[in-house]
C-alpha cells in the first residue's frame, strides 16, 4: 500500500485497543446510501519506476523549446543551490509557521524576505506573499479601499495598459464588493498613459494603478501619474517587475510623495516558468496602512530569555480570528517560492540582479534591432521600454506563431485579442538566457518564414 | 545572525552574473534608480549555509511527526517533487501554443478526471490556487448562478450564506468578499448542525450554506441528507469545504452527499508540499448546474489534442482568478500522487488515516485525556480538551503544545475550533506507523505527569529549540518587520 | 470580580459611558472586556465628525489573539478620538474608564443615555458571561 506503513499485526493490535472488529466499523456513523461505490477513472496504481518513465515521455513532448515570450512570465537562469535548497525537506514539508519556536528557519527567512522586498520596491514594509501578481493587485484595490478613507466612491482608475490578465482577476476578484475599475486608454504612438490625456475633473476616486513597466514593457511617466493621483486625494498602487527594480526608480521614489502600495509577479526572482505557477505575489507598503495589509506577516521580537526571534505578528487581521471581517480570506500563501526568491536575491545581490536586469534589457534592445533589420518586423511604440517590446509583423501573428511553434520556438505572445486595435502584434522578450546566435536564429527564421508564405 | 549581517559591501557572486554585461544606455535617467537596494553581497558559500542551517531551525513532516489538526501533514513523496521538477515542465512558458503543450496539459486533463471520480462532482476547474481561492470560487459561483435565474433578472433576495459557527474563518471571510451576509448556524452538543435552528434560519434570503464534512469538531456530519434537502428546498445550494476530505477519500463522495460546489485543499489530501505555509492548490468541482460558471482556464481533450478552455468558450464563466494556470507546479505533484496511489491507494486514505486517528483516541482517553465527543467515532482527527488541566493545574492547551515540541513532536492544532475549550485538534494521518503515534501518547502522558509535579516546568516550555516561548505583545505593539542597516 | 462604577451607564457589548456636564457622552470599554481581550497592541479610534447609529461599528481594539469592534452605543456624532491610545494602547489595560478612554460622542437625543442598562444589569450579564 504506497505510503501507508501499516502492517497486518499493527491493524490488528490497533483495533484491539479500539475495540472494534474492522477497520470497516469505524465508519458506521456514515449511513449506507451514501457510501461510495468505489472509483472508476481513477487508474490503477503504478510503481515510482512505472510513473518515472510515464511522466518522463510527457515532460519529453513540452520540452526542448526556446522561448521569447514573457507577458508575465520570464526565462531567468536560477542557480542550482536556490531549489536544491528550497526542496530540503525542513522547508518543503513544513507547514505555515504558527508555533514559532519551531519555525524559526521559516520566520527567519520570510523576515528577511520582507527587508528585501521593502528595500527593492522602496516602500517602508512587506508582507511574506500572497498568490500571484494579478491576485495581489486585486488584493492591493482591496487594500487601497480599505485604506483611504477620505474617498468614499470605491472608483479604482486601471489603464489598459495593465497586464489584461492581472485587470481580469482584479475585476473578479473586486466586484462583489462594489468596486468599479474604469480603464484608462493609452497613447497610439507611445504605448504609454500620457498625463495630458487624464481627466481634469475626474471626481472622487480612490487610487491609481501604475504598472512599470507596463504590460507593452513600456516606461509610465510614474512621476506625472503619481502626483496627479495624489492631488486628488488618491492612492497610488505601483504594479512593477521586481527585475526592473534594480535598474529603475523604486516606487517609493515616484513624484513627490511615492507610491502607496507596491504589488507585483515575484516569479522572476527564482520560479521557473513552470506553466504559470507555483509563483508568488508580493506586497509592499507604507508604514501607516500596515494593518490594512492582507496576508502574513513576520515580527521581530524577543524570547523569554531576551534572546532574538521571529513570530507571525497582526494575525488579528487574519480570518482565522477576523472571520467575515478580515481583510482577505487568504491564509496559505507561497511560503516555498519566497524561501527561493530569497535564496535567488541573497546568490545574485544587489550587483548580480542588476546585472541580469540590464542583460535582460540589452539583449530585447538587440532583438528588436535585429527584427527591424529584417525588414518584416517594427517596434510598434516610440517610448522608452524596459526589457520588453511590442513588434509589428509583416505575416499574420498566427502564422509566424505556426511555423515558429513547428520548430520549438515560442516567438512571443500574441496580444491582438486583447488590443486588436494594434494589428498584427507579438510582445517579445529576450532575457539574459538568449545568446547572439538564439537572436540572429530569431531574426533568420522571420525572413524565411516571410518568404515561403 | 540575519543574512545582511555577514554582508559585505562589493562582495559579488560573478559565476551567478550574466558575463560583460554593459549597462543599459538608452533609458533615459528620469526613469533610473539612484541607490543600492538592501540585498545582501555574500558569497555563494554563505548562503547555502545560512539558509541550511536556517532550514534545520525547522519541524517539518520529513523531520517530525506533525500532526496538526485539520492541515493533513501527511508524507510529501519524494517522487512527486523530482518527477514534477523534470526540464520540460519547468522550462514550459505559460503562453505556449497547444501544440507545445500537450505532454502538460494531458496530466491537467487527467487529473481534472480523477478528481472528478474521487469527489462525484460532474466538472472540475483546477485553477484557483488555493482553498481559500477555490472557496472564493465557489461562493462567487453561487452567487453567479442566483444571478442568472429568473430569465437572468436574478433572485435579488438570496443576500444569505449559511455557516455553522465551528466552521475555518475562511468561510465567512469568504461570504463577505463575495458580498453575502453570513449567518451562523449552531452546532449541538454532539457536535452536529443543529437542525431545528437550520429550518428555522433557511427562507427566500438564503443563498447557500457552506459545510465541512466532517465538520471541524472531528466528527462526521450524519444528518448531511437532510440539511441537504432543508437548504435545497429553501432554494440554497450546497458548498463542500474540502479541508477534511482526507477523511472520506474514496468512502463517500461529496457529489453523493447532494453538494452543488466543493473546492479541495490538494495540499492535504493529495499530499502536495505545504512549503513552510504554500503553495497550495483549491481546485473546484461543480454539480450539473453550476458547470457554466466554473473559472476558467480549464483543459479540454477534441479528439486527440488536449486544448485550453477561456473566458471565450465560457462566457458565463466567473472568470479567472490568476495570471495563467494557477498553481500549476502544484497540480503535477497532485497528479503523480494520485497516479502512484492509484485506485485501491486511494481508498485506502481514509480508512488508514482513520485508524489512526480512533487509536490515538482510544489511547489518550485511557490515559486519562478528556475527549471533546466521547460518544462519537473519531474521522481522520479528533478534539481532546484540556480545560481540567487549565482550571486545576493552571496548565493549558499552549503549555502543553509548547512542551510536546521539547518531546520533538509537533503540537496539534490548540485552540481551534474555537467552540472548544483549550483544545488539541489531533491528526496523525495515514502515513504514520503505530510507533510514531505511541510516541506522542506516551510524551502527552509524560507532560501530563510534569503538570502535576511540576507545572513551571511546563509552562516555561520549550527549552530545548532554538528559541525559548517568544513575545507576541512585544511584537505587535512594537513593529519591527524589516532589518535596518542601522542596527548593524 | 471585575470593577463596574456605579456612575456609568452600560451596553451588552461591554461598553461604558459617561455623561459630561455638557450632554456630551464618553466612552470606552469595560474593565471586564479588557481582562477578556488581554494586552492590547492596538486602537483604531473614530475621527471627530464621524456620525454612527446606535450599534454601528466605529472602532477596533486589537490584542495578540483577538481583534474586537467598539460599537456606538447611542446615535452620534463623534467629537473626539482619544489618539493619545495610537501609542500607548496598554492604557486601556491599565485605566479602563479613565486614560482608555476611547471616543467622545455627542448624541443626537439626550435621552438616549438614560435608556442604557445601569451598573446592576451589567454585573449580571458579567456574572452569567463567567459562569
Amino acid at each position: 500500500m504506497p505510503f501507508i506503513p501499516h502492517t497486518e499485526e499493527d491493524v490488528k493490535s490497533m483495533l484491539d485497543t479500539i475495540g472494534v472488529d474492522s477497520i470497516e466499523d469505524l465508519f458506521d456513523e456514515i449511513s449506507d446510501e451514501l457510501r461510495a461505490e468505489g472509483l472508476t477513472k481513477v487508474p490503477e496504481g503504478v510503481s515510482e519506476m512505472e510513473l518515472s518513465r510515464i511522466m518522463h515521455e510527457r515532460a519529453q513532448q513540452d520540452s526542448r523549446t526556446l522561448c521569447f515570450a514573457g507577458a508575465g512570465a520570464y526565462e531567468h537562469h536560477i542557480p542550482a543551490a536556490v531549489w536544491e535548497i528550497t526542496t530540503r525537506g525542513e522547508f518543503y514539508s513544513a507547514y505555515t509557521p504558527y508555533q514559532a519556536e519551531a519555525s524559526q528557519g521559516t520566520l527567519q527567512l520570510l523576515y528577511e524576505y520582507q527587508t528585501m522586498m521593502a528595500s527593492l520596491t522602496g516602500m517602508d514594509i512587506s508582507n511574506a506573499s500572497l498568490y500571484d501578481g494579478a491576485s495581489a493587485l486585486a488584493e492591493a484595490v482591496l487594500m487601497a479601499v480599505r485604506a483611504n478613507r477620505k474617498s468614499k466612491s470605491k472608483r479604482i482608475f486601471m489603464p489598459r495598459t495593465v497586464h489584461p490578465a492581472y485587470r481580469k482577476v482584479a475585476h473578479n476578484i473586486v466586484k462583489g464588493q462594489g468596486i468599479t475599475l474604469e480603464e484608462l486608454d493609452f497613447d497610439m504612438d507611445g504605448g504609454f498613459i500620457d498625463p495630458e490625456s487624464l481627466p481634469k475633473d475626474p471626481g472622487d476616486f480612490t487610487a491609481l494603478v501604475i504598472p512599470q513597466p507596463n504590460y507593452f514593457g513600456v516606461l509610465e511617466d510614474i512621476d506625472a501619474l503619481t502626483n496627479w493621483a495624489h492631488e486628488h486625494k488618491a492612492l497610488v498602487i505601483a504594479v512593477v517587475n521586481p527585475t526592473s527594480l534594480a535598474l529603475l526608480k523604486a516606487p517609493g521614489s515616484w513624484g513627490d510623495k511615492g507610491a502607496d502600495i507596491t504589488c507585483g509577479e515575484g516569479q522572476p526572482l527564482g520560479a521557473p516558468l513552470s506553466s504559470g505557477g507555483p509563483y508568488f505575489g508580493f506586497m509592499a507598503c507604507r508604514q501607516a496602512y500596515v494593518r490594512q495589509m492582507p496576508g502574513r506577516i513576520i515580527g521581530r521580537t524577543v524570547d523569554l530569555d531576551g534572546k532574538q526571534g521571529f513570530a507571525l505578528t497582526l494575525q488579528a487581521r487574519e480570518q482565522h480570528i477576523r472571520r467575515s471581517k478580515a481583510t482577505s480570506n487568504i491564509c496559505t500563501n507561497q511560503g516555498l517560492l519566497v524561501t527561493a526568491a530569497t535564496i535567488y536575491m541573497s546568490l545574485v545581490g544587489p550587483d548580480g540582479l542588476s546585472k541580469v536586469a540590464n542583460a535582460c534589457h540589452n539583449n530585447t534592445v538587440d532583438l528588436i534591432d535585429k527584427l527591424e533589420a529584417t525588414g518584416k518586423a517594427k517596434r510598434l511604440f516610440n517610448r522608452p521600454l524596459f526589457h520588453e517590446s511590442v513588434m509589428q509583423f509583416e505575416l499574420p501573428t498566427d502564422q509566424l506563431m505556426d511555423a515558429m511553434s513547428a520548430k520549438r520556438i515560442l516567438p512571443g505572445v500574441d496580444i491582438s485579442e486583447d488590443y486588436p486595435e494594434l494589428g498584427n502584434v507579438m510582445l517579445v522578450c529576450a532575457t539574459e538566457t538568449k545568446t547572439d546566435a538564439d537572436l540572429q536564429m530569431y531574426a533568420d527564421l522571420v525572413i524565411d518564414i516571410t518568404k515561403n508564405s | 545572525m540575519l543574512i545582511f549581517e555577514q554582508s559585505r559591501n562589493g562582495r559579488v557572486n560573478t559565476a551567478q552574473q550574466p558575463a560583460g554585461t554593459k549597462a543599459v544606455s538608452d533609458i533615459p535617467a528620469e526613469f533610473l534608480r539612484n541607490d543600492k537596494p538592501l540585498l545582501p553581497e555574500v558569497s555563494e558559500m554563505q548562503a547555502v549555509r545560512h539558509y541550511t542551517r536556517l532550514s534545520t531551525k525547522n519541524f517539518s513532516i520529513d523531520t517530525h511527526f506533525y500532526p496538526l489538526g485539520s492541515c493533513t501533514m501527511k508524507y510529501n513523496p519524494r517522487g512527486c517533487n523530482s518527477l514534477s521538477m523534470l526540464p520540460g515542465f519547468l522550462n514550459r512558458h505559460p503562453d505556449s501554443p497547444v501544440n507545445m503543450s500537450q505532454g502538460f496539459l494531458s496530466c491537467m486533463y487527467d487529473l481534472q478526471e480523477i478528481l472528478k471520480d474521487v469527489t462525484g462532482m460532474k466538472e472540475v476547474s483546477l485553477s484557483p490556487m488555493a482553498g481559500a481561492q477555490g472557496e472564493f470560487a465557489g461562493v462567487a459561483m453561487i452567487r453567479a448562478y442566483h444571478d442568472a435565474q429568473n430569465g437572468g433578472k436574478g433572485d435579488p433576495e438570496r443576500t444569505e450564506i449559511l455557516v455553522p459557527d465551528a466552521a475555518h474563518g475562511t468561510n465567512p471571510a469568504t461570504a463577505t468578499m463575495c458580498n453575502f451576509k453570513v449567518r451562523e448556524i449552531p452546532t449541538n452538543s454532539d457536535g452536529d448542525v443543529d437542525i431545528d435552528a437550520l429550518k428555522q434560519a433557511v427562507g427566500p434570503q438564503t443563498a447557500g450554506i457552506m459545510l465541512t464534512n466532517p465538520s471541524t469538531l472531528g466528527v462526521f456530519e450524519r444528518k448531511i441528507k437532510e440539511i441537504a434537502d432543508i437548504v435545497h428546498k429553501a432554494g440554497g445550494l450546497l458548498y463542500y469545504d474540502g479541508a477534511n476530505l482526507n477523511a472520506i477519500l474514496g468512502k463517500v463522495k461529496p457529489g453523493d452527499m447532494g453538494f452543488d460546489v466543493i473546492h479541495m485543499n490538494l495540499h492535504k489530501t493529495f499530499s502536495t508540499p505545504h512549503g513552510g505555509g504554500g503553495p497550495g492548490a483549491g481546485p473546484v468541482g461543480v454539480s450539473e448546474r453550476l458547470i457554466p460558471y466554473l473559472p476558467v482556464p480549464m483543459v479540454t481533450k477534441v479528439s486527440d489534442e488536449y486544448q485550453v478552455i477561456t473566458e471565450k468558450d465560457n462566457p458565463n464563466s466567473i472568470g479567472r482568478l490568476s495570471a495563467f494556470m494557477g498553481n500549476a507546479g502544484v497540480l503535477l505533484r497532485a497528479y503523480i500522487y494520485a497516479r502512484l496511489l492509484g485506485r485501491d491507494g486511494m481508498q485506502r486514505v481514509a480508512e488508514y488515516a482513520t485508524l489512526n486517528a480512533n487509536y490515538m483516541m482510544k489511547k489518550l482517553e485511557a490515559a486519562g485525556f478528556e475527549l471533546a465527543f466521547p460518544n462519537r467515532k473519531a474521522t481522520h482527527e479528533f478534539i481532546v480538551t484540556l480545560k481540567k488541566q487549565a482550571k486545576e493545574l493552571n496548565v493549558n492547551a499552549m503549555d502543553f503544545a509548547k512542551r510536546l515540541l521539547d518531546y520533538g513532536f509537533h503540537a496539534p492544532t490548540t485552540y481551534f475550533p474555537l467552540l472548544v475549550p483549550e483544545c488539541f485538534l489531533i491528526e496523525p494521518t495515514e502515513t504514520e506507523a503505530q510507533d510514531a503515534l505511541d510516541g506522542f501518547i506516551e510524551a502527552m502522558i509524560a507532560i501530563q505527569k510534569e503538570a502535576e509535579t511540576d507545572a513551571e516546568k511546563v509552562k516555561g516550555a520549550p527549552y530545548t529549540l532554538p528559541v525559548r516561548r517568544l513575545d507576541d505583545v512585544k511584537a505587535a505593539k512594537e513593529l519591527d518587520l524589516t532589518w535596518k542597516q542601522q542596527q548593524a | 470580580m471585575s470593577n463596574i462604577p456605579d456612575e456609568l451607564r452600560y451596553t451588552k457589548s461591554h461598553e461604558w459611558v459617561r455623561r459630561e456636564e455638557d450632554g456630551t457622552l464618553t466612552v470606552g470599554i469595560t474593565d471586564h472586556a479588557q481582562g477578556l481581550l488581554g494586552d492590547l497592541v492596538f486602537v483604531e479610534t473614530p475621527e471627530a465628525e464621524d456620525t454612527f447609529s446606535s450599534g454601528d461599528d466605529c472602532a477596533v481594539i486589537e490584542s495578540v489573539k483577538a481583534a474586537s469592534d467598539v460599537y456606538c452605543p447611542v446615535d452620534g456624532e463623534v467629537i473626539e478620538g482619544n489618539e493619545a491610545l495610537a501609542d500607548a494602547p496598554e492604557t486601556i489595560n491599565h485605566d479602563a474608564y479613565g486614560d482608555g478612554w476611547i471616543f467622545k460622542l455627542k448624541p443626537e437625543d439626550g435621552g438616549a443615555f438614560d435608556e442604557l442598562m445601569g451598573h446592576e444589569e451589567y454585573a449580571e450579564i458579567v456574572a452569567e458571561e463567567d459562569h
